[in-house]
């Protein structure tokens, strides 16, 4: 390598290095540190999607998920870093391994699933549901709890055991 | 039923008065005029006319997902919009939810993903500007 396309190739890795933090130290916060953990995790989550409960995945999976945020399921969902850790930290300290959650067994600890549809349990507890009853007008996709889980959102699937 | 129909050309009056920058909104578009200036020195202000066109067009360099502002918004700002997960989305004309383009961090935290999603790039001060003074007018 000449030179000169060493010292591009240098400078090309710190941008590459640099490019994360720049993006998000650029974004002032949106939360307020007043608000508790769990309000500005369903503000901030619940501003696209349902606010999946903590215990439906593994801590292992929430800090991967948090850490990929830059492109999250298709889409780019970053928030500054001062809202992100308050609510990895929740997301972490209410996962389903932390609190026991039974739907997580079976779950390999070498696996770290983005999706909740890709844990054993949910698996399981949907296996009799059709793909033809998923895409339904009323329920549309496997992300849509509530079509089907009155209480999804408050994190209750009581009267829904497998 | 009468009253709904006397009442509506009020309503739709009342609406179009609102169809101008508050001074929240106005503060936004200070501080991107100000971006907007140091990025270049010629700038000579903003446009709702390419604001709406950013809005409508059809990006070459999206992500597959997300090919326009409109495949959330749809193409009536006055209108809510869906997130791909099924969410509801507030209208994005200042007339229709007046809470628009009030709070700076939620603009940038907006601007930041969306413009990455659709553009795969960040948007321009100009650009930015350009798209609230679109929709702050309708």
């Amino acid at each position: 390598m000449k030179p000169s396309s060493t010292r591009l190739a240098l400078a090309a890795a710190a941008l590459l290095i640099a490019a994360p933090a720049t993006a998000q130290t650029a974004l002032p916060p949106t939360s307020s540190p007043a608000a508790s953990p769990q309000a500005t995790t369903a503000k901030e989550c619940g501003a696209c999607h349902m606010v999946y409960p903590a215990s439906l995945l593994p801590a292992r999976s929430w800090t991967k998920l948090m850490g990929g945020l830059a492109s999250h399921f298709g889409e780019n969902a970053m928030l500054d870093p001062a809202t992100a850790t308050t609510i990895a930290a929740f997301l972490t300290t209410n996962a389903g391994d932390v609190s026991g959650n039974r739907r997580l067994r079976g779950l390999s600890a070498s696996d770290t699933p983005l999706r909740i549809t890709d844990t054993p349990g949910w698996i399981r507890s949907h296996r009799k549901i059709t793909a033809a009853e998923f895409s339904s007008a009323k329920v549309k996709s496997r992300s849509n709890c509530v079509a089907c889980h009155a209480g999804a959102a408050q994190g209750s699937f009581e009267g829904d055991e497998d | 039923m009468t009253r709904f129909v006397i009442l509506l050309p009020v309503l739709l009056a009342a609406a179009a008065a609102q169809a101008a920058p508050g001074p929240a909104q106005q503060a936004e578009l200070d501080a991107y005029t100000g971006m907007a200036k140091a990025a270049d020195p010629n700038f000579g202000g903003f446009s709702a006319a390419r604001g709406q066109a950013l809005f409508l067009a059809t990006s070459k360099t999206a992500r597959p997902d997300t090919p326009s502002c409109t495949t959330c918004h749809t193409t009536d700002p006055t209108k809510v919009g869906r997130t791909r997960a099924g969410k509801e989305i507030g209208p994005m004309a200042l007339s229709a939810k007046p809470d628009r383009y009030s709070v700076m961090a939620d603009t940038e935290k907006w601007f930041a993903r969306n413009c990455d999603s659709v553009l795969m790039r960040a948007c321009t001060p100009m650009e930015k500007g350009d798209f609230i003074t679109f929709m702050t007018g309708q």
